[in-house]
């Protein structure tokens, strides 16, 4: 029994991870009122730069830090068609899934001749284990001893909830997402903290799309993302665009993406078939949007083109 | 006469946006070591290369047109229907449902599988088009969750309800098909069946519907301005359901007719077909027309079964294409020529008053 609570719990913290990381990249831009459909493609780019540069390394470190440029270039390009091109930010972003997921695998096929996957990354990153606390039963051996990328996406939702709430920039940013008339009153550049918001969200869902590829896998394929960026928007609309909301949400479709696997282990899709859990973040984010499961209010000025000066 | 001069600088903004799309194609793949000349020499040589080649081509077109039709509709009453992804997926699970599991005589059979997909599709569309209409849910979001259900769900019934825990269904009874021995033969063995016919059918419709019918003014009308229609007497909770339902049945035959007559069985999918995505970019290039649309399928039809023989004969792999096609989606999206067109001549504008 205690093996199982802690094969489950180490899966929910593992498929959570790169939830965690690109919702709270959407966090930072959906709050400055640009929403971000191209998270998915953000996470992509960021799997593949920091699986290959990882592979010719040596040092995943060094492929993070790769893949979080590359997230951020992705990001630039979004940021330059919605905020200086008013394009509209939905297309824009769809947009941005096609081109990562082109650009990547055509890619992988131009280096690793005609591939359809990248070499196994031998050099992935390997658990920490942190002292005292890594000997608490379960909590000890599963939230204390892994991937140094999960205790970043944790400290991160800290971060995230400091830098929001509890600085002038935060406060900034959330204003333009509300009021960006308003806000442009006021002194704020409403273009400057857009783009620094799109920058920023390319960053943390390249982090999640590293957490894909040399933490979690440890390669890269068209395959390796599948998805994870659709979830990730499902887990900032589920945890209500707040950085402990998203917390909560991702941690809890990690949950259900742990229970459809693990579950098949001891016997539990018996009873309700795996594909039931693997859809249940997607219906609870309908529920959650419908007003059945809380309110979920998204920040007034979002999607919305904003034009100096007009009203 | 102003209606006729924004239409062609649409379309000449298409056109450059289509040209600098596969310049950045050209670029990727210089910088990559392939011979971009050669590569589009063997896309475009294979497009209308031979009686097979152009039969695939047309087969690649036709799901095209159904998911930007469904697109361009939706966008006319300023919905975003990013769910034809999942519409297809149900769709096309209905119809092999039909196909499977029923036995009619042939013609008959192919008729219900269709009607029965496309019914299917439109329900599927009238959830995120009652969310919107009666609680305010932006149907992009419920959209996407929705195609993403579709997905397992239609995996789950491959699985446990139309197969034997198999990956994938046998093929559909030959009654239901709608592969015809005359067009097989024409295009020399190429899968291209009577789905085209539906296709430009479809744009037909959409047509008539949108420009000649009462409901079709209204339909757009919701989309140009929701609260002048309302003032006029119109629903516009009533508009959005009735477009989503249209748009999704659309999308539901297209799902329908690639089950009946490309594919002629149903497998589980690690992913969603990406045909849905690929109407936004079909109805945005086509400025949401039934023409533009099936003239924008026709480029992108012929760029991606070109590819697959770029791919082939220049050793280029394929997903140039697909790199192309995002970049020509975002300079239609950002409207660059347009823009820059516009500074320009906001320059010229302010010296002339200067001076």
């Amino acid at each position: 029994m205690l093996s199982t609570m802690t094969s489950l719990l180490e899966t929910t913290i593992l498929y959570s991870t790169p939830l965690i990381l690109a919702a709270l990249g959407g966090l930072f831009s959906e709050r400055s009122g640009v929403i971000n459909i191209g998270l998915e493609g953000l996470m992509t780019i960021g799997a593949f730069t920091s699986a290959v540069v990882s592979i010719n390394t040596g040092s995943p470190w060094i492929g993070l830090l790769a893949g979080i440029v590359a997230g951020i270039l992705l990001a630039l390009i979004h940021a330059i068609a919605t905020v200086t091109f008013n394009a509209d930010q939905t297309v824009s972003g769809v947009a941005i899934n096609f081109l990562a997921a082109g650009l990547t695998v055509y890619l992988v096929k131009a280096l690793y001749d005609g591939a359809g996957q990248t070499p196994v990354v031998d050099s992935k990153f390997t658990e920490w284990a942190i002292p005292v606390l890594k000997d608490i039963p379960v909590l000890g051996d599963t939230l204390f001893n892994t991937s140094p990328i999960t205790y970043i996406a944790l400290i991160l939702v800290f971060v995230s909830y400091f830098v929001l709430y509890r600085t002038p920039f935060g406060m900034r940013l959330r204003a333009v997402g509300e009021h960006p008339h308003a806000a442009e009153t006021a002194g704020v550049s409403v273009v400057k903290m857009r783009y620094i918001a799109v920058l920023i969200s390319g960053a943390f869902a390249a982090v999640g799309g590293a957490a894909l590829s040399t933490s979690i896998g440890s390669e890269f394929s068209a395959t390796t993302v599948a998805g994870q960026g659709f979830i990730a928007i499902a887990a900032l609309i589920f945890g209500k665009w707040k950085p402990f909301g998203v917390l909560g949400a991702a941690a809890f479709f990690g949950f259900s993406v742990a229970l459809s696997l693990t579950g098949q282990v001891w016997g539990l899709t018996k009873y309700v078939p795996s594909e039931i859990l693997t859809m249940l973040p997607y219906l609870l984010t309908i529920l959650a949007l419908a007003g059945f499961v809380g309110r979920a209010n998204a920040p007034a000025a979002i999607g919305k083109l904003y034009e100096k000066g007009s009203r | 006469m102003i209606g006729k001069l924004n239409r062609n600088s649409t379309l000449i903004s298409s056109l450059i946006s289509i040209v600098l799309g596969m310049l950045v194609g050209a670029i990727a793949m210089l910088l990559s070591g392939y011979d971009p000349i050669a590569a589009y020499g063997a896309l475009f040589g294979s497009i209308f290369g031979s009686a097979s080649d152009m039969g695939e081509t047309l087969r690649t077109i036709t799901p095209l047109i159904f998911a930007g039709l469904s697109v361009a509709l939706a966008f006319r009453t300023g919905l975003f229907n990013i769910g034809v992804e999942g519409q297809l997926v149900i769709g096309g699970l209905a119809a092999a449902f039909v196909g499977l599991k029923l036995d009619l005589p042939p013609v008959l059979h192919a008729i219900v599988a269709l009607v029965v997909g496309t019914l299917a599709g439109a329900i599927w569309a009238l959830i995120p088009g009652l969310l919107k209409a009666i609680r305010g849910v932006h149907e992009v979001i419920v959209c996407i969750m929705m195609n993403w259900i579709a997905l397992f769900l239609s995996n789950y019934m491959v699985g446990k309800v139309l197969s034997n825990n198999s990956d994938s269904t046998e093929k559909i009874h030959p009654s239901a098909s709608i592969r015809v021995d005359f067009l097989t033969d024409l295009f020399d063995g190429a899968r291209v069946h009577l789905g085209l016919i539906l296709a430009i059918l479809a744009a037909i419709f959409v047509y008539v519907l949108l420009f000649k019918t009462k409901l079709g003014y209204e339909l757009r009308a919701v989309g140009l301005n929701p609260s002048a229609s309302e003032y006029a007497g119109m629903s516009v909770k009533r508009n959005i359901i009735i477009s989503m339902m249209i748009s999704g049945g659309i999308a539901g035959l297209a799902g329908a007719v690639e089950l009946l007559g490309t594919n002629e069985y149903l497998s589980i999918n690690a992913s969603l077909p990406g045909t849905g995505f690929d109407g936004i970019a079909v109805a945005l290039l086509g400025a949401n027309t039934p023409m533009g649309v099936v003239l924008s399928s026709m480029l992108f039809g012929g760029l991606f079964n070109g590819g697959n023989n770029m791919q082939y004969v220049a050793g280029v792999p394929f997903e140039v294409i697909r790199i192309v096609f995002a970049t020509i989606i975002l300079f239609v999206a950002a409207n660059i020529v347009k823009q820059v067109g516009n500074r320009k001549s906001r320059k010229k504008k302010g010296e002339n008053a200067g001076a």
